[in-house]
């Protein structure tokens, strides 16, 4: 994000909540975690300047104001990263900047804030009003603060959300030397949009979500920028080849759907998308199934089985095409908290392979430790992910709270 | 129930009445509908009010006086959770922080913070809609845990993840697993109906300076994670004291011993300090209640998959 712009917008909600903030006592709350990070990467990079050990700290912290029982307040979450290799990985971000109103069945919401939509474990299809941080993670699970108004209301035949989304957060990227990363790095100096408004095109969503009784559905609309770019490979000023991201304007129909009947959880999603002139389908789903107190102890297993579809096959823009996922979740439901996950990731055509495996646990009040491994295997050069088949890695971070 | 089933017969009378006017000018039309309504309001009130009173003073005297007999365990152990109940009955909503002092067979010990809201649901035929709010350990604060309590049903239950702003339906068949690493279950804590167990009188015996009503229930609920439990309910205020737990192999596994009661609004009485031991592990959890409000104007909107965004 334009930094001027970001300085911008934060000043002109500053103003908006300094008006708004009344002078009554409130309730603070500040919270936050510091977490460094250690990476290891057992193969060779392909790239000059990616390193086998990578270090970097990250830290995030949440001040919180509260009045009117809480049917008020304000929330900041700036959130940091220093990296020892990558530099667009050492980022900042204001995850969350948002002053709320609730009247009874109506809530209102202005300034920076995180949404999430969906069901699924895997694959996040329909979820799509914050854009993917994804220098932090690349499971698509972080997220950059997306500036909005919001309103929302929960009446007996459903809840209702409109998303006023009045400027674009363009995707994060690793560096040359950042890891994982593609071979060829993408360039975001060469961004380009469809619309001539470009970051300020104003996007707009509106979701409906109700639970009947074990069924939990949400429908969606989004019309806007496309928060998945379209990388086209060209040469920069200096002559080398990069991806230049380019993002279309959208229209989105999504639905979510989920059955939970007993242990047995049964979840779909998937959006209907026009961009440029084409339609196209992505669709997944599939089940969670929990094993309780397994060998008469306190530990659950859970299983995950997904199945993750794109009706266009196998393409360059996507991961997930023809991909199914088989996860197991072990959690001893211990004081400290520990659960592990190993989750395996097959490309039902490329024949490609991911093996994840993700640990964590509470050291004594304040410290959580999570350990993830990544293995990508039989990448052959027509699957996506083919840059990442060197890229293996085994990543520590322990987190202290406060 | 009875004493709602005249008043539901009136609106068919009004509902006449209403088509009989239907040709007059809209004015009217709109007056008698009030003097109608009225009406109706007046006769509802005329015939509930003295019902609910001759009702409720039949209750008090059903569950002070006439206990069913020792020759019939049974029905004097359901009469006795009736009466536990019923003088719950009427709370509204309640909100308390608590806290849980972990420890384990080696003495560590380890800390959790919660805030719980209630809102009581009367009908019988369904449990109460509880919020649960998690502060500490402080990476899982502003974790919330959302159920709407079903008797013999598992409960609707939504987790709020704040890290990922997720709401997620969970599976809640399990409700006997330990909760957040302590020694109470999620069974042991969510709201109490008649309809959970089966009972059987034991026998009267002292408990502390009080006497107590010993009874054996069995929880009805196919996943419960117990045989049976035994419970010490005092004869003054029925109020539990002890309650022993039964695995399902039938050992003992836990004793919880409940102590500070305090009352509120001279009507309900709320344990302050609940101990777990557990005799398997020798793990204990003390479950510490912080001053509970009652009647804080908590409604169904508070108890929505939006609401667990923003509990606070």
């Amino acid at each position: 994000m334009d930094k001027r712009q970001t300085m911008r917008a934060v000043t002109v909600l500053w103003g908006c909540l300094s008006l708004t903030a009344p002078a009554v006592a409130a309730d603070f709350e500040f919270t936050g975690y510091l977490e460094p990070e250690l990476q290891a990467f057992p193969n060779k990079g392909n790239v000059q300047g990616q390193k086998r050990w990578n270090s970097s700290v990250a830290l995030e912290l949440t001040f919180e104001a509260f009045w009117e029982k809480g049917d008020q307040y304000i929330v900041f979450t700036p959130f940091g990263r220093l990296d020892a290799q990558d530099g667009n990985r050492s980022h900042a971000d204001i995850r969350e900047l948002k002053y709320a109103y609730i009247q009874g069945d109506w809530e209102f919401r202005i300034g920076f804030d995180k949404v999430f939509w969906g069901v699924t474990e895997v694959a996040h299809l329909v979820d799509i009003i914050n854009q993917t941080d994804t220098v932090e993670s690349i499971d698509g699970e972080e997220k950059l603060g997306q500036p909005m108004v919001a309103i929302s209301t929960v009446q007996d035949f459903g809840v209702f959300d409109f998303y006023l989304l009045p400027y674009f957060r363009e995707r994060t990227f690793p560096s040359m030397s950042g890891r994982p990363a593609f071979d060829i790095p993408v360039d975001e100096t060469l961004t380009t949009y469809e619309s001539d408004d470009k970051r300020q095109h104003l996007d707009f969503a509106v979701r409906y979500s109700n639970t009947f009784e074990d069924w939990d559905v949400g429908v969606s609309y989004f019309q806007g920028t496309s928060r998945d770019p379209i990388l086209l490979p060209t040469f920069n000023g200096p002559g080398s080849l990069v991806l230049a991201p380019f993002y279309a304007q959208i229209r989105q129909a999504s639905i979510d759907v989920q059955a939970t009947k007993g242990a047995w959880l049964y979840k779909f999603e998937g959006f209907v998308r026009r961009e440029l002139k084409e339609e196209h389908v992505q669709a997944t789903g599939g089940i969670e199934y929990t094993l309780y107190r397994i060998f008469e102890s306190s530990s659950d297993v859970g299983i995950v089985a997904e199945y993750i579809w794109d009706d266009r096959g196998a393409n360059a823009r996507n991961i997930f095409a023809n991909d199914a996922v088989l996860g197991l979740r072990w959690t001893p439901n211990d004081t400290a908290s520990t659960a592990v996950l190993l989750a395996t990731t097959v490309d039902m055509e490329t024949k490609a392979l991911g093996l994840s495996l993700e640990a964590e646990r509470r050291f004594g009040n304040d410290y959580f430790a999570s350990l993830e491994a990544r293995f990508f295997e039989n990448i052959p050069a027509s699957d996506p992910l083919f840059s990442f088949s060197n890229d293996d890695f085994i990543q520590l971070r322990v987190a202290r709270y406060f | 129930m009875t004493r709602f089933s005249i008043p539901d017969a009136t609106p068919i009378v009004a509902l006449t009445v209403n088509l009989k006017e239907e040709n007059k000018s809209m004015r009217i039309k709109t007056l008698n509908a009030c003097t109608i309504a009225m009406a109706w309001f007046l006769a509802a009130m005329l015939i509930a009010v003295p019902v609910s009173i001759t009702a409720a003073t039949a209750e008090e005297l059903a569950g002070l006086e006439t206990l069913p007999g020792a020759d019939d365990p049974a029905a004097r152990g359901l009469a006795i959770a009736r009466e536990t109940e019923r003088r719950d009955a009427g709370f509204g909503d309640s909100s308390a922080t608590m806290t849980m002092l972990l420890t384990n067979a080696y003495g560590e010990t380890s800390e959790r913070e919660l805030r719980n809201l209630i809102l009581e649901v009367t009908d019988e035929s369904e449990g109460d809609w509880s919020l649960i709010i998690f502060d500490k350990p402080r990476d899982v604060n502003g974790t919330a845990l959302l159920s709407y309590a079903h008797i013999l049903d598992p409960d609707d239950q939504w987790m709020y993840l704040p890290a990922l702003k997720r709401v997620k339906r969970i599976s809640s068949v399990n409700k006997s697993g330990p909760f957040m690493g302590s020694e109470f279950a999620f069974e042991d804590f969510s709201s109490q109906e008649v309809g959970k167990y089966s009972y059987v009188w034991l026998r009267d015996e002292a408990c502390g300076e009080r006497t107590c009503h010993v009874t054996e229930r069995t929880p009805l609920y196919e996943h419960s994670g117990y045989t049976r439990q035994i419970a010490w309910t005092d004869t003054t205020d029925y109020q539990p004291r002890k309650i022993e737990f039964y695995d399902r192999k039938n050992q003992l596994l836990k004793t919880l011993t409940m102590a500070d009661y305090r009352l509120y609004s001279d009507q309900f009485w709320r344990s302050h300090d609940l101990f777990m031991e557990n005799h398997q592990t020798g793990k204990t959890t003390r479950l510490t209640w912080g001053e509970i409000a009652f009647q804080t104007g908590l409604t169904d909107s508070d108890f929505t998959t939006n609401a667990i965004k923003r509990a606070r």
